[in-house]
Order: structure tokens, then C-alpha cells, then sequence
């Protein structure tokens, strides 16, 4: 009891600075978010959503302090990609890109205006994503969000779109919405960690034969907190791609909610983690939600852990009565490089309709002795052999990258940060 | 129900028939009429001191109950499982009752009614010392299992008692062991699920009425497989059983247990709870054919399996194995569990759990590994029908000092019709890296030692996946008792094409 009144009285003090922020077209999702996250209360430690990781890093008043930032280079450069810089949450106009592009528009959120195509979008998908499980720390997120961009794709973007975090002292709140219209199609990429404790939302609606592929790397900064979560909705035949590149950081939980409303859809989520140090902690949340015929999802997720790290999978495919010919893939695995890694997973499965067919498989064990012998018989060094073998290990998760060039580039930034963390 | 249920291709219709003639006709809802006496419905401490009065119970055991009952006031019921059922009354229900003719204790089963004998003489079981059951072939030598009958809230009585004595094995009702052997219940009854555990086991441990008591000594082999069968009749009456199993350094035992219960509109309770300790180098084998009426085609009465079933692998080099067989039940809450705690101790759990018409199972196991070079291996094969929901629910530890282990899971679902539901539901925690730990529940993945077998006999890919899933199936099947081999026959045709996890 005594935790909830806590929580309440934490969440009373984070719901004051709405005023601040509920305005133009956002304003009335804003409001409606901020009383349902005061109905649901912040999540605790006892709620079984939060069974593995402690949500109390991301319910505290204020984040915890970091020490110097990690800064390294934007892995996407070779993509010439159309870069929005975000510094201490605040969007940087020097250091980005003109907010215009081929069959695309962008705005702020800040600076949406009374009547704005987002205003349909913003918090809706979030709305749809807290059933069947609650999810205060996202509805937090629609009511307070200070800043974020508004992507619109109208036709073939051809030129990707990055969002590049550039992290400072601050406590981050961003929402991101991303509409990709019909036949039309958006490559997202983002890197860096937007602040010292960060909760970031991304709102994604794909119409009919729309695509949107979405990549992400954050990590390195060993003392700053993650929160982020990405709703998609989709319709006829449209495609969706997510993958994630996770190093350390002392807390870091992705949820990925998807919906996926039409025929003929694929949606496929992956995630590669890296993570060194007792107070590394890694939570993969997924939830699908299949309600169309012939569709396809796949949930691919890697993490290597190491020097006491901690890994959670929470993955779910829930299938409804007439989601027919469903085919529904899940992977979990993970490496413990150490005695007191830890891994802990929930692969789960909710079925409604006979004529599918829907996997999952977990494991977690040590590296194999054997392959780590064949690579010494063949005198490479022990530790050569060991990021050998983890590299391939995590390789089959960034196979989930589809883009040749993009998946070399997060290849390299998985290589460098592989040799240079320090747990 | 299943007449008009349009299945997918590839499910065989044997399939669909062995589940069709699961459902529907239950052939063990006829009731007895007998005179019964029942406590005054509903739980109170008074009640509880009357059934260890009944019990003939010594003082520290009504103790024990009342601190339990204590307990259970502050409990509440649990709601995570994936079931849906209407709210019990727990006061509308008869907490004892026992045959008239059972006042006073029959000496021996010559005594017992007849009419109840021949309860038992219609279920299949035998408890003429000489019999065998009906319908099993007779070996050369002749099988001999010792039988616990256990009629609402007593035990009529034991077979073979007499020659499991010769062994120094102790087979009796749980009610018979805290009067004649005290020393060994004190020390170990609650000592794998403790009083407060759970919301049903704690209820179980206040107001537990009878059920089975084992023990067999050291280096002893039990000479014949020991059964405990459950039989619920009167109407509106819970049935609240304990089983105490304890195998000591290195004894073996395989003991079976059956249940039904009559066809009424009303659910029924019941609420069980086993224990059993293993100690060094023993192995205790325990099987399930659980088939309590499970309600009519309309979801209307059944019985509400809530059940807490659980092995303390206390010795090194201890083996448990847990085999059920789940077809009945209107709602079934069980997970028999595994605590590893010995080095290279070794839990095993076989399941097959099919789910009927409005039948809802939430099911599974606990692999606690505790000890260094542990092992589990959980296999479940759960089958939805009709308007049926099939959950299983499990979950794999490996602690920390747990060095070394294994663990290999595979649950596998199969949906026939397309108003039912199939979900797994998995924890796994591991806090260690010299254990592995395996959970897998893809057709393609099945051994590709023998799919490359099967392949390379020009064998089809689906082809090849189906025989060895439904070999390894049979396996299963094929590891229940003797005594089992009739129910599970009915069971055996259903192969398992087109699972999902």
C-alpha cells in the first residue's frame, strides 16, 4: 500500500507540468492520456507486467546522475541520411537538416498547430496499445512529451530519415508519429541516447501496401535509463520492420506493441543487446496482435551478457478467433558470458484460431566449448575466439536487417562497442 | 458439439474421433445411493475440529489445521490462471462427508458396505486382493497394485497391506499414519507445500478429510505399484485430499492415482494436495489419469480441479517423474512441481491435457533447480475442442548454485475447431551460465538426427516431422503404468499434426 501511495503522490507531481505542454492539435489526447495514467497509477515492482525488471528507475522523481557521455559517431553516415539532431530533448535546428524532403513532410510537435494530421494519430495507437496489458509509462509519455517529429510520408521516401540523440543532464520525454500513406514507404533510423533517463514513444500508422522499416542503436553511456515504446498499426498488405541495437545503460526496456488490423501483413521485430556490469539491466517487451488473415510476425532477439548483466524477454503473440493463417515466429536467446549473468524469459503464446502456425523457442546457456576449442586449436587468441563466436551469435539477429549497407553499418557499431565497453 | 466444427486440413479424422468419444459421454457419471453423513456446510473452526475429531486426530494435528485455517481467512483466492468461473461460495459447501456404514471403522475391506465395494467393482477397480483389472491382459507373472479407495471425505480402506508390511512399505490413509505412525507425519507433512502456500493448499491443510499415506524404507524396491483412486459422490461436497509420499535413501516406488465423480448441474470442488520427499538415490515415479466429470456439453457442473502437486528431491541423486493424463475437469488449476535440491537430482514431467466443449485447463510444471548438475525435462501436449481453453503454464529456475544443469522443454498445442483456444505461457529465469536451458515448441524442430533419418529415406519433410513427433507422443503414453494403459489406449490415436507452440 504504502508503495502505491508513493507512486500516486510521484504521479501528481509529474502530471503538474501538463499545462505546460497541452496545446494545439495534441491537446485533448494529452488530457485524456494524463487521466488515464492517474486511473492506472504508475507500475510497481508487484505488477506482473513489470515481473523482471523494477520499474522504479523510471518512476522516481528524478533520474539517478550520469557521468561523462559516451559520444560516438552516427553509425548512418554512408546513407546520407536526413539528420534531425535532438540535444538535452531539445531539437537542435542548426545542427539538422532542412525539415523537407521528397514525398515527405516533418514537423515539430512543439510547433503543431490547432488542426494537424497527427492530432488523429498522436496517442491513439498509444491509447490502443494499454489493452489487454496496462501501460502507465506510455500514456505518461502522450500526456507530457515536450518535444518529438511529425513524419508524413507521402510516396517512396528514398532518402532515410535520422534522428540523432545527442545526450546531456536532462530528463527526456519524446513522441515520435510516423503516418506512412498508401503504396507509400519510410526508412526510420535513429542513434544515441536521448537523455539521462529518457521515456521516448513512437506512434507508427501504415496504410494499405505501406512500408516502414526502422532501425535503432542507443547504448554505450553505461549510467543512463531507457524507456521507449513503439506502436504500430497496419493495414492491407502493409510491411513493418523494427530493429534494435542495445548496448549497456543501467536500465533500458523497449516495448513494441503492434496491431496488426489488415490482410497479408508482415511485421517483424528484432533487437540486439550487448550488455556489461552488474547494473546493466535489458528488457525486451513484445506484443502482437494478430486480427487479419495471412499474416506474418517474427520477434528475433539476441543479447550477449556479461560481468553480472541482466536480460529479460517478454514477448507475446496473441492471435484472435478469425486471425486464420497466421504465421507467428519467436526467438529468444541469449548468451551468459559469466557466472552471474542472468537471464530471465517469457515467451508467450495466446491462440484463438486453429489454422495457424505459431513457434517460439528460448535458450540460454554458456559459449560452446567446443567451437571455443576448434578456434583455439587453430591458435587464435582466447578472447579473439570469444568475440568470434559472440559476434556470430548476435549476427543472426541483425540478419533481420534487410538493407545490405544499413545492416554493415550496424554491424560495425556492434564490432566497435563489442570491443570497447567497459563494464 | 465437435459434429459441426469444421477442421483444418491435415488434422486426421482419428484425431477428432478420439476426442469426440472423450467428450460427451462420460462413463463414470452414474452416482451410488447411499446414506451418507455430512458436517454442516460451509468452513468455521468448528468445522475444522470436527474433522480432525472424526480423524480421531491427537492434538497437535487439529493444531496444525486451526493455524492453517487461521492462514487461509487472510488469503485470497488466486486470479492470474487463465480460467473464468463463477465465484465459489466456500460456505455453501459440505466439507465432510462419509458413508453411514463407514461409522465405524470396518476392520478389514470384508467389512466395507458392498454397495460401495461395488462403487469401485463398476469403476474398473479392483480391490479383491487376488483381482487384476478388468481388461488387461495377464502377464505371466501376476501383477499385483495395492489400492487406497478413497469415497468423499474417507478411505474405505487398503489392499494388500499385509504383504507391502512383509516390505517394510507403509501404505494407508493419511488419516491412519497421523494415528499409527506420528513421528513421521510431523516430520514431514507440510514440509514440501507448507501450510500457507497457496490460497487452495492452505484450505487444504485446515480441512483435508483423508487420502493416502506412503512410505518405504531404505534400499527397499515397493514390491507393486500402489494406486490411490478418488471418487467423489455426494452432492454439493468438496473433496479435500492429502497424499504424503516419502521415499527414503534409495527406495523406489511408482504409485498411481485416478479420480471420478457423478454427472450433477452444480460444480464441485475439490482441492488437493501431494507431497512427496525423495531422498538420496530414490525414485518415485507418479502417475495421473485425471477424469473428474467435466461438466456437460453446455459448461453446466463439473468439477473444479484446484490441485497443488509437488516433489522435494531432497538427496543427492534423487529422480521424480510426474505423468498425468488430463481429460476431465470443468476447470483445472494444477502444477505438479519439481524442487531439485540434491546434486544431480532429476525432475521429469510428462502431460498430456485435453480440453473439451466448455472445459478450461491452466496447466503445467515448476522446474526449481537448486543442486549442481540437475536435471529436468518437461514435454506437454495440450489439445483444445469446442469451446475449450488449454493453458499451459510453467516454469524453469535455474539458481545460482545450480551449476551445470539442464533443462529441455517442449509444450506443443493442437486447436481442433475454431472456437477454442490453445496458450503457453513460460517463465524461465536462469542465474547461471554453466546450465543450459531449452524451451522449444516448433514441429521443425524435432531431433534432426531422425528427420535426416527419415529424410533420407525418401521420407517427405512433413511426413518425417509427423512421425517422430507423434513416436515421441507414444513414448509418452507408453511410459504410463500397466494399470493406465486402458484409458490412455483411447488417447493414443491422437496424433498431433498441425501443432502450434
Amino acid at each position: 500500500m504504502a508503495l502505491a501511495l508513493e507512486t500516486d503522490a510521484l504521479l501528481a507531481d509529474r502530471l503538474a507540468g501538463l499545462e505546460a505542454v497541452a496545446k494545439g492539435a495534441t491537446q485533448a489526447a494529452r488530457r485524456s492520456a494524463a487521466a488515464r495514467v492517474a486511473d492506472m497509477g504508475l507500475p510497481t515492482r508487484r505488477d506482473e507486467y513489470w515481473k523482471f525488471t523494477r520499474p522504479d528507475a523510471l518512476t522516481v522523481a528524478e533520474p539517478a546522475a550520469a557521468g561523462a557521455l559516451n559520444l560516438d559517431e552516427s553509425p548512418f553516415d554512408a546513407a546520407n541520411p536526413l539528420t534531425l539532431v535532438f540535444r538535452d530533448g531539445m531539437f537542435d535546428a542548426e545542427a539538422s537538416d532542412a525539415l523537407e524532403g521528397e514525398n515527405l513532410t516533418i514537423d515539430l510537435l512543439s510547433a503543431a498547430a490547432d488542426i494537424h494530421w497527427a492530432g488523429e494519430i498522436y496517442g491513439t495507437l498509444e491509447t490502443a496499445g494499454q489493452t489487454p496489458v496496462a501501460r502507465p509509462l506510455a500514456a505518461l509519455n502522450t500526456a507530457l512529451a515536450t518535444e518529438g517529429v511529425l513524419i508524413h510520408a507521402k510516396g517512396k521516401v528514398e532518402r532515410p530519415v535520422l534522428i540523432r540523440y545527442i545526450a546531456g543532464e536532462a530528463d527526456v520525454i519524446l513522441h515520435h508519429v510516423v503516418k506512412v500513406d498508401e503504396g507509400a514507404s519510410l526508412t526510420l533510423l535513429e542513434t544515441g541516447t536521448p537523455g539521462t533517463r529518457s521515456n521516448t514513444a513512437l506512434e507508427v500508422d501504415v496504410a494499405k501496401e505501406g512500408a516502414f522499416d526502422h532501425i535503432r542503436t542507443q547504448g554505450r553511456d553505461h549510467e543512463r535509463g531507457l524507456l521507449s515504446h513503439t506502436f504500430a498499426r497496419m493495414q492491407d498488405d502493409a510491411e513493418f520492420k523494427s530493429f534494435m541495437l542495445t548496448a549497456n545503460g543501467t536500465l533500458t526496456r523497449n516495448e513494441c506493441v503492434i496491431e496488426i488490423l489488415g490482410d497479408n501483413i508482415s511485421a517483424h521485430v528484432g533487437g540486439a543487446a550487448i550488455g556489461d556490469g552488474k547494473d546493466f539491466h535489458h528488457d525486451d517487451t513484445v506484443f502482437i496482435t494478430h486480427d487479419a488473415v495471412h499474416c506474418e510476425s517474427r520477434q528475433v532477439f539476441k543479447k550477449v551478457l556479461r560481468n553480472g548483466a541482466t536480460g529479460v524477454f517478454q514477448g507475446k503473440i496473441l492471435v484472435k478467433p478469425d486471425a486464420q493463417k497466421t504465421d507467428g515466429y519467436q526467438i529468444s536467446q541469449s548468451l551468459l558470458l559469466d557466472e552471474d549473468s542472468q537471464f530471465y524469459a517469457k515467451p508467450e503464446l495466446e491462440i484463438y484460431a486453429d489454422d495457424v502456425a505459431c513457434s517460439h523457442g528460448s535458450t540460454t546457456g554458456a559459449i560452446d566449448e567446443t567451437a571455443l576449442f576448434y578456434l583455439r586449436s587453430r591458435g587464435i587468441e582466447r578472447r579473439e575466439a570469444q568475440e568470434l563466436l559472440v559476434l556470430a551469435f548476435l549476427a543472426e539477429a541483425l540478419d533481420e536487417i534487410a538493407d545490405d549497407d544499413l545492416r554493415a553499418a550496424v554491424q560495425d557499431q556492434l564490432e566497435f562497442w563489442l570491443r570497447n565497453l567497459k563494464g | 458439439m465437435l459434429d459441426q466444427v469444421k477442421v483444418k486440413d491435415g488434422v486426421e479424422e482419428e484425431t477428432v474421433d478420439a476426442v469426440k468419444s472423450l467428450a460427451g459421454n462420460y462413463k463414470h457419471g452414474w452416482n451410488t445411493e447411499i446414506e451418507m453423513d455430512f458436517a454442516p456446510k460451509g468452513v468455521n473452526p468448528d468445522i475444522v475440529r470436527l474433522i480432525s475429531e472424526k480423524n480421531e486426530e491427537p492434538e497437535w494435528m487439529t493444531e496444525w489445521r486451526l493455524a492453517a485455517f487461521e492462514r487461509w481467512e487472510k488469503l485470497k483466492e488466486p486470479t492470474w490462471a487463465m480460467v473464468d468461473y463463477p465465484d465459489i461460495d466456500f460456505q455453501d459447501i459440505y466439507y465432510y462427508a462419509r458413508p453411514k456404514s463407514m461409522e465405524t471403522k470396518p476392520k478389514s475391506l470384508d467389512e466395507v458396505d458392498p454397495k460401495l465395494l461395488e462403487t469401485y467393482e463398476k469403476l474398473g477397480i479392483p480391490l479383491a486382493e487376488q483381482a487384476l483389472l478388468a481388461g488387461v491382459e495377464v502377464p505371466e507373472e501376476e501383477r499385483k497394485v495395492a489400492v487406497d479407495a478413497v469415497f468423499d471425505s474417507v478411505s474405505l480402506g487398503t489392499t494388500f497391506q499385509e504383504d507391502l508390511k512383509k516390505a517394510g512399505v507403509i501404505f494407508c490413509s493419511i488419516s491412519e499414519a497421523i494415528r499409527e505412525h506420528p513421528e513421521l507425519v510431523k516430520k514431514y507433512l507440510g514440509s514440501v507445500v507448507p501450510v500457507s502456500d497457496n490460497f487452495y493448499a492452505t484450505l487444504n491443510s485446515a480441512v483435508f478429510s483423508d487420502g493416502s499415506f506412503v512410505y518405504v524404507p531404505p534400499g527397499v524396491r515397493c514390491p507393486m505399484e500402489l494406486s490411490t483412486y478418488f471418487r467423489i459422490n455426494a452432492e454439493n461436497t468438496g473433496q479435500f485430499e492429502r497424499t504424503l509420499i516419502i521415499a527414503d535413501k534409495g527406495s523406489y516406488v511408482s504409485y498411481l492415482e485416478g479420480c471420478t465423480a457423478p454427472k450433477r448441474d452444480t460444480a464441485q470442488l475439490h482441492a488437493a494436495v501431494v507431497e512427496i520427499i525423495v531422498e538420496e538415490d530414490a525414485e518415485v515415479k507418479y502417475s495421473t489419469v485425471q477424469n473428474w466429470y467435466p461438466g456437460d456439453e453446455e459448461g453446466k457442473g463439473g468439477i473444479y480441479n484446484f490441485v497443488t502437486k509437488r516433489a522435494d528431491c531432497r538427496g543427492d541423486r534423487s529422480k521424480v517423474m510426474w505423468t498425468q493424463v488430463e481429460t476431465g475437469s470443468a476447470v483445472t488449476w494444477k502444477y505438479p512441481s519439481c524442487i531439485l535440491r540434491g546434486a544431480e537430482s532429476q525432475g521429469e514431467f510428462y502431460s498430456i491435457a485435453i480440453a473439451n466443449n466448455y472445459q478450461q485447463a491452466d496447466t503445467g510444471t515448476k522446474m526449481i533447480h537448486l543442486g549442481r548438475d540437475t536435471k529436468s525435462r518437461i514435454v506437454s501436449k495440450g489439445i483444445s475442442a469446442g469451446k475449450a481453453q488449454n493453458t499451459y503454464r510453467g516454469q524453469v529456475a535455474m539458481h545460482p548454485k545450480a551449476q551445470n544443469s539442464r533443462n529441455f522443454t517442449q509444450c506443443d498445442s493442437l486447436l481442433i475447431g475454431d472456437k477454442c483456444g490453445a496458450h503457453t505461457v513460460p517463465y524461465i529465469e536462469v542465474k547461471n551460465n554453466s546450465s543450459r536451458v531449452e524451451h522449444e515448441a516448433t514441429t521443425s524442430k524435432v531431433d534432426d538426427d531422425q528427420l535426416f533419418y527419415c529424410r533420407q529415406r525418401g521420407i517427405g519433410e512433413e511426413d518425417a516431422v509427423a512421425l517422430v513427433v507423434n513416436g515421441f507422443c507414444k513414448d509418452v503414453l507408453q511410459a504410463l503404468p500397466m494399470e493406465f494403459a486402458m484409458e490412455a489406449q483411447a488417447l493414443v490415436a491422437i496424433s498431433l499434426e498441425g501443432s502450434v507452440g
